[in-house]
């Protein structure tokens, strides 16, 4: 059981770096057999929508809460994210002094609960999980963070928190209306399979559900905890939440509410997709006017997220393939943003772009890494943005309806904003001349650094320059949830 | 799968090597590996040119050209169940256009190559220019052969960032910085277009491939085939095929630095020059004009309208830059212009093309124009490297009187300045008669003013000429030298191709309907065009062969118009204002501000009301049992009122 060897592995890790560096590497070598295997399988002609299901292991059977998981093409996809991205972030946070210990262990307990939530196919379960991610976090910005970090710990776990009380509410609407025959169940697949659900109720849980993980995915206008906690959260937590944590919200919405809720989804779209769409617009117009570099990089975010649901709700194959897509793209580069920043940060103790200037010139290779990272942000072919972004324009432009239609055109828009302030940052922070004459003095990017840096940059430069395998992988898991 | 796939594999493998090991290589290794990798592909694609023009490899059996797709590989699936054919596909497609580019793109390249290993010799970061310039060359390579509409968008867009990155390459230089990020974002807005109309194409024709949406009816000869699903939609009164193609030639126009999107290509002149010469003068400011040549049938048969509008912007263009290119005193700049305003000549071309047979003949002047000008362009510019090189200032000011001192450069100057003049037997001659005779059958204004721009352009390249290499000499600091064989060698090549491509056969080889046909010079057009040029040549002569006061007094009598003119017309101004005031000032502020104080503040409003209600409630939980005794008998009172009143 692939799920169980990814619990005890996290479980276990909480001395030394070291250790957490080995369990992370063989997390990662876990997930990545688990995505070759899956490939194979597949290859071999396993039909069934999700592989490596478990017997469910009842664990409160009166209101019958399994723990069952299992994984699909989409659930792999986003595995290997969560891997990839915890392995660097531990890489990231070699350098930590303060409370190692405990810091790798609620980082732990973070990724404890992004791995269970993508291979849930139990909603309590995976609501179990959902909180188990959250809670961490308030810790690692509250002890390890910088800045106003109680502020922003309050702010951002408060909102995640009230986001996921409509979740709850959501989740046993879904629950108790889902049923036939009077059987009650958690389990995805089974509610999916009924179909019960009467329209007059979906409509009511529904927007729920979606607003509980929207809030989570930074959608308009349930985002401002994104800025200030990304300001103040320490580099790998920074990965962490905005590469893994926020695409919780856009693969909760896709796997609870439209998955189990779809007329529901159909005929309240447009409400998201004038809110998302402004996200998309609205996040980049905002980037561009900040002065730290970790609220531009989290109101991009902010308009990346939002592509992702805005993507979600055009309902085809392409443009959920796309969105997809995006989340695991948004999730490698933002995650090498902030990694990029925590460096640069570590060195001049200071985030405003007015204050920098010329840093190419003193450190190269953390120079080169962050245009490269503008670049896969900006959405350049050859890197992982690219892929994700088009198969979302041209996937939502598919939809019939000029309104949807009229949306993506706006969407595109983006792309040039994009460009504006990811310039800005590179022109201002790392070309011209040297801002100050303190900054000559410092050194270029360490082992643990680069492997961090390089590590994500291969993942998003593999995406980009060979991305038919992943599209076709996550499409597959598409096409079955469409049916 | 055959060897053409190293035309596109050597370059990508170049940036690679160079990019990533560069910095464990000595410069001139680099220089060197860079140069031999891209020596091997020139070769090939000379190669590729002889078989495709020469051979029965590019002859179909009725004696047109070939249309062969040499490899295509599915690169990003984005098929759906309505939609099947929806893919983007890596792969080559041979056609007479395409093979041209070849030639032209690797020539050029090559010696820009060369060339760079003088003009760049001792600079920081060496290996990278070389790296970028192997990504250039890949992506403009990529760019020509694209099978597809979307692979020809991937290559744009790695164009544009390798144009970045070499405007970018003295980086602490802020008015380099500057200048990059204004070529990008410029272009970037009008791909923007290009992609919404890639996605409005794609939506109704259902396809992304080029043969399937160039496949000419051969019925009707007049439809193309993938098109009959999207007749007589209209909104906003335009058909949707002509909106679409619209924005698809915005988005070249942006790439050919058309009006109003020239304002980037005069900045972008702040990268080193052999990398002006390749990007910004002979290869990728002609994607555009490529662009538009490439969909030619479907702009001639679906939407002529669009056509017309093309034609007028080439011509309205071509004047306006070649007005500016005489006032303008670094002569980067007037290259620049002159740049612009050549490109809209091809422009003019295509706009007013017809199709098939002799009726084509726009579109072969227009894809000949590309040619030479690819070639005197490429040596006028790589000249002004030398000169540059020598006397280290971009200002006519700090020069004068060169010829003495530079022979070479002065007579490969002079060759390219006659060619662009269109004098004979040049090249030049050559492809902008064609030009003319084509604007003459089609619109009589375009005709004139085309005419009209051909003596501004004489006038102003020899105003360049005679101020560089007569007129009087400055103080130099340091006498001027000759540049070294490595610069002038390439130069010298380039102008050999200057002289004598204007007696290719070109309408044997590339026409509208593949099938090669015949061309005769008209004489009047040519004996006119010929007289104009000579004529702004003769003003040159007179003004600025030696130093006199009339330049200023002519100047000075127009003075408005003049400022205006040397000021560009204002057009970046009023650029900046848009974006700085509008935009960043306007927009961005205000929603920067919105978040934080409407929607943040919110959020916070929120907090602080939990927060004021419990300091408020939590005076109840006081533990005085009397309080508690009071509140709970008032309560009981209460309801018992309650349950006997109701």
């Amino acid at each position: 059981m692939m799920a169980i060897i990814f619990c005890i592995n996290g479980e276990k890790k909480n001395l030394i770096r070291m250790v957490m560096a080995a369990g992370a590497l063989a997390m990662l070598g876990t997930s990545v057999y688990l995505t070759l295997d899956f490939l194979a399988q597949r290859e071999a002609g396993a039909t069934a929508e999700f592989l490596y299901c478990n017997d469910p292991i009842p664990w409160y059977e009166t209101l019958n809460i399994n723990y069952s998981v299992g994984v699909d093409g989409i659930s792999v996809a986003m595995l290997l994210l969560s891997t990839i991205v915890v392995t660097t972030g531990v890489f990231a946070s070699w350098g930590l002094e303060k409370l190692t210990k405990e810091y790798f262990l609620w980082f732990l307990m973070l990724s404890l609960g992004v791995f269970g939530f993508f291979i849930s196919i139990d909603l309590f379960t995976m609501f179990l999980f959902y909180e188990v991610a959250l809670i961490p976090m308030y810790l690692l910005i509250g002890l390890w963070g910088t800045g106003r970090k109680e502020y922003s710990a309050m702010k951002l776990t408060l909102m995640l928190m009230g986001g996921s009380a409509f979740l709850m509410v959501g989740i046993f609407g879904i629950y108790y209306y889902s049923s036939m025959d009077g059987n009650l169940t958690f389990n995805i697949l089974e509610i999916a399979k009924n179909h019960a659900m009467p329209i007059d109720k979906q409509m009511i849980f529904f927007p729920l559900t979606f607003v509980g993980f929207g809030v989570l995915g930074a959608m308009f206008p349930f985002h401002t905890w994104s800025p200030d906690g990304h300001a103040s959260a320490p580099t790998a937590v920074s990965m962490l939440h905005a590469g893994v944590l926020m695409k919780l919200g856009g693969y909760g919405c896709f796997r609870i509410a439209m998955y189990l809720m779809p007329e529901a989804a159909d005929q309240l779209a447009w409400i998201f997709i004038i809110l998302t769409g402004t996200s998309v617009v609205y996040g980049a117009f905002s980037a561009c006017v900040q002065n730290d570099l970790k609220y531009i990089n989290a109101y991009s975010s902010v308009s990346h997220c939002g592509l992702v649901l805005f993507a979600l709700l055009m309902m085809n194959k392409t443009a959920m393939t796309g969105a997809i897509l995006q989340m695991v793209s948004h999730g490698l580069m933002t995650a090498l943003f902030f990694a990029l920043i925590g460096m640069i940060y570590g060195r001049t103790h200071t985030r405003d772009i007015r204050e920098m200037g010329g840093l190419m010139k003193i450190m190269p290779v953390l120079g080169v890494c962050y245009v490269i990272a503008g670049m896969a942000s900006l959405g350049l072919p050859g890197l992982s943005g690219f892929v994700a972004e088009m198969t979302v324009f041209v996937g939502a432009f598919e939809h019939s309806d000029l309104f949807h239609r009229f949306f993506v055109i706006a969407g595109c828009t983006s792309i040039v904003i994009t460009a504006v302030y990811i310039l800005r940052v590179v022109g201002k922070v790392l070309f011209g001349p040297v801002q100050d004459k303190h900054h000559e003095q410092l050194t270029d990017a360490c082992w643990y650094e680069k492997v961090a840096a390089f590590g994500l940059i291969i993942a998003i430069a593999g995406i980009g320059l060979a991305p038919l395998w992943l599209s076709n992988m996550i499409s597959d898991g598409i096409m079955n949830m469409l049916k | 799968m055959d060897y053409t796939i190293l035309l596109l594999a050597i370059p990508f493998l170049m940036f690679l090597i160079i990019g990533l090991l560069g910095y464990k290589m000595t410069p001139k290794f680099s220089g060197l590996l860079g140069s031999a990798g891209l020596a091997v592909v020139t070769a090939l694609a000379y190669y590729t040119a002889y078989r495709y023009f020469f051979t029965e490899f590019g002859q179909a059996a009725d004696g047109a050209r070939e249309t062969i797709v040499m490899f295509n590989y599915t690169w990003l699936d984005l098929s759906n169940a309505s939609r099947p054919d929806l893919m983007i596909q890596i792969g080559m497609l041979l056609d007479p256009i395409s093979v041209m580019m070849l030639v032209v793109i690797t020539t050029v390249s090559m010696m820009v190559h060369i060339y760079s290993m003088g003009y760049m010799h001792g600079e920081e970061g060496f290996q990278r220019y070389y790296a970028v310039l192997s990504l250039f060359t890949f992506a403009m390579l990529g760019l020509v052969v694209a099978t597809n509409i979307f692979q020809m968008y991937i290559f744009w867009e790695l164009v544009g960032v390798s144009s970045f990155l070499l405007i970018s390459f003295y980086f602490t230089k802020p008015s380099a910085v500057r200048a990059a990020k204004k070529a990008f974002i410029v272009t970037r807005f009008a791909d923007m277009f290009f992609l919404i109309g890639i996605l409005i194409l794609s939506y109704y024709t259902k396809t992304f491939d080029f043969l399937k949406l160039t496949a000419v009816d051969p019925e009707a000869q007049h439809a193309t085939l993938v098109f009959s699903t999207m007749g007589g939609k209209m909104f906003m009164g335009l058909s949707v095929t002509s909106i679409a193609l619209l924005l698809i030639f915005l988005g070249g126009a942006g790439k050919s630095a058309m009006f109003p999107f020239h304002i980037w290509l005069p900045d972008a002149m702040e990268g080193p020059t052999p990398a002006s010469a390749l990007i910004h003068a002979a290869t990728m400011v002609v994607a555009g004009v490529f662009l538009v040549a490439r969909l030619f049938p479907v702009y001639f048969f679906e939407a002529p309208d669009v056509l017309h509008i093309i034609a007028y912007i080439g011509g309205f263009t071509s004047l306006f830059a070649a007005i500016i290119a005489c006032t303008q005193t670094d002569i980067k700049r007037v290259l620049a212009f002159s740049t612009i305003s050549q490109i809209a000549y091809m422009m003019v071309a295509l706009g007013v093309s017809g199709f098939g047979g002799h009726d084509g003949l726009g579109f072969t002047a227009s894809m000949w124009h590309l040619f030479t000008h690819a070639m005197f362009k490429a040596t006028l510019f790589m000249a002004a490297g030398c000169i540059i090189h020598a006397v280290h200032s971009n200002e006519m000011d700090a020069m004068g009187g060169l010829r003495h001192y530079m022979k070479k450069t002065y007579y490969t100057f002079g060759i390219a300045c006659f060619a662009i003049a269109g004098i004979f037997p040049l090249s030049g001659f050559f492809s902008k008669d064609e030009i003319l005779v084509a604007a003459f059958e089609a619109d009589k204004i375009l005709y004139f003013c085309q005419t009209f721009v051909a003596g501004l352009t004489a006038f102003y390249m020899f105003r360049l000429f005679f101020r560089i290499f007569f007129y009087n000499e400055p103080k130099f600091e340091h006498t001027p030298h000759e540049a070294p064989a490595n610069m002038w060698v390439p130069l010298c090549i380039l102008s050999v191709f200057t002289i004598f491509s204007g007696w290719f056969p070109f309408s044997k080889w590339i026409s509208t309907d593949l099938i090669g046909y015949d061309i005769h010079t008209v004489w009047p057009i040519a004996i006119g065009s010929t007289v104009v040029a000579l004529i702004g040549i003769g003003t040159a002569y007179v003004l600025y062969y030696k130093k006199n006061d009339i330049p200023d007094r002519i100047a000075n009598t127009c003075k408005s118009f003049y400022t205006w003119a040397s000021h560009r017309f204002y057009i970046d101004e009023v650029y900046l204002f848009i974006t700085n005031k509008i935009i960043f000032g306007g927009i961005c502020a205000a929603i920067a501000w919105f978040d934080r104080h409407i929607i943040d503040g919110f959020m916070d409003l929120l907090g602080w009301t939990t927060n004021t209600v419990s300091e408020e409630t939590k005076e109840i939980q006081s533990g005085s049992v009397q309080q508690y005794a009071w509140v709970f008998i008032m309560g009981v009172i209460t309801i018992v009122t309650l349950a006997l009143y109701l």
